[in-house]
């Protein structure tokens, strides 16, 4: 069933496609032509078009990542006319929806662009620096079993509030791409922020922050200068507030840090 | 072949700590001897990953994405239930068991259900102490929301993204076992098939996506968690790379698969919009807590509204029909899924449904915003609201959301006994991929509760067992079936590469879920199973000799990963198709036309169904062998379910 407006006119596009073969190999912008896309499309169905076309013309389809397509894996990931997921606030790619382009538009489609995200393949990245920073202190150190009662740990609401709307991010890598300077201060400051909040994660709570920024640096993700794009193009809305309490988590930790090394 | 469900001798409340206690043990200081693969990073394999390498085993987990964070547990919306009685409203051990082996039907294990409900606290306690932030009162403590099929409040959520919550709870506890390097991660890492040597699970063949490399991975036992088959279907609320392939190579080499149609179709799901539709969405059952579901009265009404001689806010009350609350007065619009399923598709059928296509039913907050503002309806359903209207571009505040059932989840899995292990000793499944504890339908919010109960509490214990009872001698992929597997997985690489037909894996894919939609959906008979069946063979063939696929097995090649998949749900929507054919009774998710009450609810035949039907795969182009495992039920009494 067609959505709020059945009678809406199907669309005729141009796109302008970033493919490169490898890792290894320089990419370049190619030109397709896609018609008759329906308005209620999203944008990745209209990709899944394209690559029919291709696939029966015996051209190699384009590879992109994707999984649920609900918005919530953080799998999907294009620079969609200069802009992290495209032109609509708040929305990952898999989310937006053909109603929000013209007919006649010319779609440029990149891949996330940063030294820390290589591309695998066309629209495709590899975006495995995020599990490393996570790997590097992003947890709260308890085995399976032998925890206390949950509701021996009161939280207050707010608290809780605050460090779920950090704890929502997808990982989707869209401040990085977002950022001039290549930078993942918002993706490790969502989740600096969601432990340094609650009280389960204050034992940890200095070696956090000092390893998961210290992987970050490692990983060649750029410096933050406080611009804020990332927040801007973040489409689960992650704070910049956050980026500020990971300044603040950061100084305290070496302030009066344990680590000597 | 005797099925041996391994359930534990004594009363239901004794059995798990008695069997804990029986189970035998490995040594702290030779687990470190023992390698353990774990296939699928979701929370049912995240979860067995992170605890079996905090016991010391050494794990190798392999997933298809590029994260662990993205397997598809991450889209549960609802919640997860467990047996808290924090609301001090009557719940108990007992009630959800007794609510699960229910709301199944009665075509689950009693023992395996009464465990989980039994370590369904345990998992809200272990979650809190990970820094999951579930929903709280201004107290300080811990929320609860209503589900389907209970009558008590125990579902523990945050907001509509529980499943995120819960992933990314057990993806850091993984990841910690990354950093200490007690996991080896395999990220974009398929598996294409399992090594069987001298009868026991030894190993898996891997095809990294990305280079196309195919390996061999040796380890003293294996599990699978990698989710449920409801992409046979095509357009289901799974991701878009769930798929069945672990699971049914597992069952082509001697596994058996349990109870393959049992299917669940979810009641509230965004409706199909046309035919490029690549999947869909889910709008959290949580909703039904407060929306209302309604067609018109009449199909007159009905039609004016779809050709837009009237708009819905012009129809009056008493020309709305508000079916699940008529029909079903005790649970109202919190009927479990498979009842709320039926009765929409009754009301499409009988040409009251709304929307251009007919094929959806109303969910209406109206009710709801008038009584508590806007406000509360947003703080409680406000990321559910915006995916709807970023999807349908209509606005749930104003209209009353159109939804439709949709394929949400497959109770049906790899056969395993008590100890979640298969007919493959070494082999075991959890979580969505095997069973055990859903029967014929499963209750929201019992999924997430499932994964994590297999993962943290279960597969812990019961792989021990067998560890045990193993030499704790390293393992090689020395033994010739290792060569021997990865030759199969070669070939059927070569095989799709090379047909060179006109068809896309996704044509090939959208006939199959056509077919299973129609004759093995919401409602199956006899002869429509039939037809399915020669129309499955067909396709098949086709599929065989005209599949094209482009580019080379040596790189990342989507089309090829999607072909692949798709051969293997060709021959697992055969699979359903037979089990569908066979069980001559309605029960949960599996409604068959023949067998309905005069009011139109599922008719069970305990007397000749009671059973867990397990297919024994017997090479291509053969009939499977049924095995069955007869259910017996010693604490609940069978009963008709009745919801009115």
């Amino acid at each position: 069933m067609a959505g709020s407006n059945p009678n809406a006119k199907p669309l005729n596009l141009t796109l302008k496609v970033w493919r490169q073969k490898n890792r290894n190999t320089n990419g370049q912008m190619v030109d397709y032509q896609v018609r008759d896309i329906s308005q209620e499309m999203s944008f990745l169905e209209m990709l899944d078009v394209l690559n029919e076309d291709l696939l029966r013309k015996g051209e190699e389809p384009v590879a992109f990542d994707h999984d649920c397509r609900e918005g919530i894996c953080g799998s999907c990931n294009l620079f969609i006319n200069g802009r992290a997921h495209g032109p609509e606030p708040g929305t990952t790619t898999c989310q937006l929806h053909m109603r929000k382009f013209n007919d006649g538009d010319t779609i440029t489609i990149e891949p996330w662009r940063a030294e820390a995200f290589p591309v695998n393949k066309d629209l495709s990245v590899d975006r495995s620096a995020f599990d490393r920073i996570i790997q590097a202190g992003g947890y709260v150190s308890v085995n399976t079993g032998g925890v206390p009662d949950a509701n021996e740990i009161p939280i207050p609401k707010s608290i809780a509030d605050q460090a779920f709307d950090a704890a929502t991010c997808i990982g989707c890598g869209a401040c990085v791409a977002a950022c001039k300077n290549a930078s993942a201060m918002l993706f490790v400051s969502a989740k600096v922020s969601q432990l340094a909040l609650l009280p389960q994660g204050q034992v940890e709570r200095k070696q956090r922050v000092e390893n998961m920024v210290a992987q970050m640096d490692k990983e060649g993700f750029g410096a933050c200068t406080n611009i804020g794009s990332c927040a801007a193009e973040c489409p689960v809305g992650i704070s910049l507030e956050n980026i500020a309490i990971l300044n603040r988590e950061f100084l305290a930790a070496k302030a009066t840090s344990n680590n000597l090394a | 072949m005797k099925l041996e469900s391994k359930i534990p001798e004594g009363p239901l409340a004794e059995k798990w700590d008695k069997h804990k206690f029986n189970v035998k043990l490995v040594n702290p200081a030779n687990k470190r001897k023992y390698d353990v693969i774990v296939v699928g990073t979701g929370l049912a394999g995240a979860s067995a990953a992170a605890s079996l390498a905090e016991l010391g085993y050494n794990v190798k987990a392999f997933s298809f994405h590029d994260s662990p964070r993205r397997a598809h547990s991450i889209a549960a919306q609802g919640g997860i239930n467990a047996a808290k009685n924090y609301q001090n409203d009557g719940d108990s051990v007992y009630r959800l068991f007794y609510d699960t082996v229910k709301g199944g039907d009665y075509r689950a294990r009693e023992a395996n259900v009464y465990r989980l409900a039994q370590v369904s606290v345990n998992i809200i306690d272990q979650c809190v102490a990970q820094g999951v932030p579930f929903a709280r009162e201004y107290g300080g403590l811990l929320a609860n929301r209503s589900f389907g099929g209970a009558q008590v409040s125990r579902t523990f959520y945050a907001r509509g993204q529980t499943g995120q919550q819960l992933l990314l709870g057990a993806y850091s506890a993984l990841s910690r076992q990354i950093a200490y390097g007690k996991v080896k991660m395999y990220t974009r890492t398929e598996m294409l098939d399992l090594v069987i040597v001298d009868g026991q699970a030894r190993g898996i063949i891997t095809r990294n996506l990305i280079t196309g490399e195919i390996q061999q991975h040796a380890a003293h036992a294996v599990v699978l968690a990698t989710g449920g088959y409801g992409n046979v279907f095509y357009l289901s609320t799974n991701a878009k790379y769930s798929n069945a392939t672990a699971a049914w190579r597992a069952h082509k080499k001697g596994a058996l698969f349990a109870n393959p149609c049992f299917t669940q179709i979810h009641p509230t799901c965004i409706p199909v919009s046309g035919d490029y539709q690549s999947k869909l969405t889910l709008m959290s059952e949580s909703l039904r807590n407060d929306g209302r579901v309604w067609v018109p009265r009449t199909k007159e009404m009905a039609e004016r509204l779809r050709t837009g001689q009237v708009r819905v806010a012009d129809i009056p009350e008493e020309e709305r029909d508000y079916f699940l609350e008529r029909k079903y007065p005790a649970f109202g619009n919190l009927v479990p899924r498979d009842v709320a399923s039926r009765n929409a598709k009754m009301m499409c059928d009988e040409g009251r449904g709304v929307g251009t296509t007919g094929l959806a039913v109303f969910l209406d907050f109206a009710d709801s915003i008038k009584r508590n503002g806007a406000a509360w309806v947003d703080a409680k359903y406000g990321n559910l609201f915006a995916m709807y209207e970023k999807i349908t571009g209509e606005n749930p505040y104003e209209v009353p959301m159109r939804i439709y059932p949709a394929v949400h989840y497959t109770m049906g899995g790899l056969w395993v006994d008590y100890n979640l292990q298969t007919t493959i000793p070494g082999l075991y499944a959890t979580g969505e991929c095997n069973f055990s504890d859903h029967g014929a339908n499963r209750l929201g919010a019992s999924a997430l509760m499932q994964g994590l109960a297999d993962g943290y509490f279960v597969i812990p214990y019961t792989i021990g067992d067998y560890l045990a009872q193993t030499a704790p001698k390293p393992v090689t992929t020395e033994h010739p079936a290792f060569n021997e597997a990865e030759a199969n997985v070669r070939a059927q690489i070569q095989k799709l590469l090379s047909i060179n037909g006109t068809r896309t894996p996704d044509d090939f894919h959208k006939a199959l879920g056509h077919i299973m939609w129609e004759k093995c959906g919401m409602a199956r008979s006899a002869e429509g199973l039939q037809q399915a069946k020669a129309e499955i063979q067909k396709l098949r063939r086709e599929f065989w000799q005209d599949l094209k696929v482009v580019g080379t097995g040596e790189e990342l090649n989507q089309t090829l990963e999607k072909a692949a998949r798709v051969a293997d749900f060709i021959e697992l929507g055969e699979l359903m198709v037979d089990d569908a054919y066979h069980r001559n009774e309605s029960c949960g998710g599996h409604f068959r036309e023949e067998y309905q009450t005069p009011e139109g609810e599922a008719l069970r035949d305990d007397e000749h169904f009671a059973y867990v039907a397990a297919w024994e795969y017997q090479g291509e182009n053969s009939p499977e062998l049924l095995h069955k495992e007869d259910l017996v039920f010693e604490n609940v009494k069978l009963t008709q379910r009745s919801y009115k």
